[in-house]
């Protein structure tokens, strides 16, 4: 059973070593400065891919974190131990393992599929969905965590019940649920079947959420089955940093949680 | 207490009106928008699971008409030129490589688990368990990224001994015939078995941690290995929880797109042999879609999405009902 342990290990350092070994001599500083080159040129440049991403990642903030935040209030604070909550958590779980191609169907039959084209909104949406359910669970369970004692003096103080929950519970949890947040940050990073028929990609600089628009994900899956020296380079490259990424989002997730009293 | 004269009452309904504070009713309607807003976010969020399939099942209509369903299932047709399509190969293919995937991860994960949860000393655990966890946070493109550039080189190495030994067995030596290429069913299973192997590990580690010690000291105590207790002791007080984290990483391994695309070797024909290319569902999804012309070729591929969604659910459902059904029995708070 040791020996069982050594395989997974193993893979895991043989990934990780090849990922770096073969990403960290791509980096130039020219990756964030820099678009996206033609094919067959010698240009290297990942700028609006990196940019891209990043209004995709901040869109699908502003969609999934405050549905998340709130459907995951209402379990914790409204729904409690009833049947209703159950069941929706349980539908909650059932959505946390939907595989993301399903969600990236689902986004192009709502969205691209009436607007007639594809979108860097679309994109987000399917992001959104995706991270919608961790979001859900850990504000729900955080929110669970936080003692009763502190809501009832809120509430002898004369509290409405909306200002307990937004001025002491989710102030008490707020370690918590921003470690969800971050947890569903690193899920989605990096995560291409949502965004193939979605967001799709977008050789140029583009600050357009309404129109394809370039993505690190699609960018490495383009470059890295190509036949360019360069490209197949910064496919490595962008992995890499993909990678560098949902490691630091882990690490400070794993340290808020470290912080978070558990109170009775 | 003594009988005072003096009662203290805070009385806060007569308090002396003041014009600055708001009133009663603004309160109150406050707090209903925030209820609403939280039951309507409730909503959005437990509704996308039947929005989706009310979706995909709407976008794929034209092609159920066209091919309906027996047909669809069991055609091995995919022609794009004259507009046929069927399902069978993709279907057969997605199986495949998450019965490979299934086969090689679950006996690792169990000894994964089983070393962390009994064999390894104290401070060894954390780091391990952080380890396993880890290959859960690498994503997916990274992971195809890998198998196809990395492993598949070294891998088509491997490939001829091993067409050359299980190939000479009769009977199951069909399935290792082939040229070695490196990447095809195999490959993709072997990345598929890399990629699951945190989700089960992971959640049978959880339970076997919540297995009673009494139970696993008595049996220790009896004079067991191990291995007898794991396998004797704590797989059957676990059993559902341990075939609920199975069903989560075939999941898993059914949906896993990028992964597979890359190793996969795309190849729309069924072939006997493990080592040929071959196609699953969510990598045809992949290769295809921007490219798809004919509103028929769109639905039937929306369609192809609509099967394996039917698929996973009926998965992820079990899953979530027997890891769910050892917390809820036990008591163990999974």
């Amino acid at each position: 059973m040791g020996a069982a342990t050594v395989v997974g290990v193993f893979f895991l350092f043989w990934i990780l070593w090849a990922t770096f070994r073969l990403g960290i001599p791509g980096m130039h500083w020219s990756l964030f400065t820099k678009d996206t080159p033609p094919p067959g040129t010698d240009g290297y440049g990942l700028r609006n891919a990196f940019v891209g991403s990043l209004m995709l990642l901040g869109m699908t903030l502003l969609i999934g974190v405050p549905i998340g935040l709130m459907a995951g209030t209402w379990l914790a604070e409204y729904g409690f131990k009833s049947r209703t909550a159950n069941t929706v958590r349980f539908i909650n779980d059932i959505m946390l393992s939907a595989p993301s191609i399903e969600i990236g169907l689902f986004a192009y039959a709502i969205i691209v599929a009436p607007m007639g084209h594809f979108s860097g909104l679309a994109g987000s949406v399917a992001l959104a969905v995706l991270m919608i359910p961790i979001i859900v669970r850990t504000t729900d369970e955080m929110l669970s965590l936080v003692g009763n004692d502190m809501r009832e003096a809120a509430v002898a103080l004369g509290a409405p019940n909306s200002s307990v929950i937004t001025k002491v519970t989710w102030r008490a949890a707020r370690a918590g649920i921003l470690t969800g947040i971050l947890i569903g940050l690193a899920r989605i990073s990096g995560e291409t079947a949502p965004l193939l028929f979605t967001a799709l990609n977008n050789q140029y600089f583009s600050t357009n959420v309404f129109r394809p628009i370039a993505n690190i994900p699609m960018v490495i899956f383009q470059f890295a089955l190509s036949p360019y020296t360069n490209w197949q380079q910064m496919a490595w490259a962008a992995a890499c940093i993909t990678v560098l990424f949902v490691f630091i989002l882990s690490v400070l997730a794993r340290l808020l949680v470290g912080g978070v009293q558990v109170q009775k | 207490m003594n009988g005072s004269d003096t009662a203290v009452r805070i009385d806060i309904g007569s308090a002396p009106a003041d014009p600055k504070a708001p009133s009663r009713s603004w309160r109150l309607s406050g707090d209903f928008l925030f209820h609403a807003a939280a039951v309507v976010a409730t909503l959005l969020a437990a509704g996308a699971l039947f929005a989706t399939v009310a979706a995909i099942t709407a976008d794929s209509w034209l092609s159920i008409k066209t091919f309906g369903v027996w047909h669809f299932i069991t055609s091995s047709a995919w022609n794009p030129v004259t507009q046929t399509f069927g399902a069978f190969p993709f279907i057969i293919g997605t199986l495949v490589s998450s019965t490979i995937a299934m086969i090689l991860a679950v006996p690792v994960s169990f000894g994964t688990a089983v070393f962390i949860s009994e064999i390894a000393p104290y401070w060894m655990r954390r780091p391990i368990a952080g380890a396993v966890e880890l290959l859960a946070a690498i994503p997916s493109i990274v992971y195809g990224l890998w198998g196809l550039i990395v492993f598949a080189p070294i891998f088509a190495q491997v490939e001829p001994w091993i067409s050359n030994t299980f190939g000479a067995i009769p009977g199951i030596g069909l399935l290792f015939q082939g040229p070695p290429m490196g990447i095809g069913m195999l490959t993709a299973g072997i990345v598929l078995a890399v990629m699951i192997l945190p989700y089960i590990s992971s959640i049978m580690r959880d339970v076997f941690l919540a297995v009673p010690s009494s139970l696993r000291e008595s049996a220790y105590a009896l004079g067991s290995t191990p291995w007898e207790v794991a396998w004797n002791i704590m797989l059957p007080y676990t059993r559902s929880a341990v075939i609920g984290g199975m069903f989560l990483g075939l999941g898993r391994a059914l949906g896993e797109t990028m992964a597979v695309t890359f190793v996969i070797g795309n190849s729309n024909m069924i072939s006997s042999s493990l080592l040929m290319p071959g196609a699953t569902i969510p990598s045809v999804l992949a290769n295809e879609f921007t490219e798809a012309t004919t509103p028929l070729y769109i639905s039937s591929l929306i369609y192809l999405g609509l099967i394996l969604i039917a698929v996973t659910l009926v998965v992820r459902l079990l899953a979530v009902l027997l890891i769910r059904r050892l917390g809820s029995r036990e008591g163990a708070s999974i």
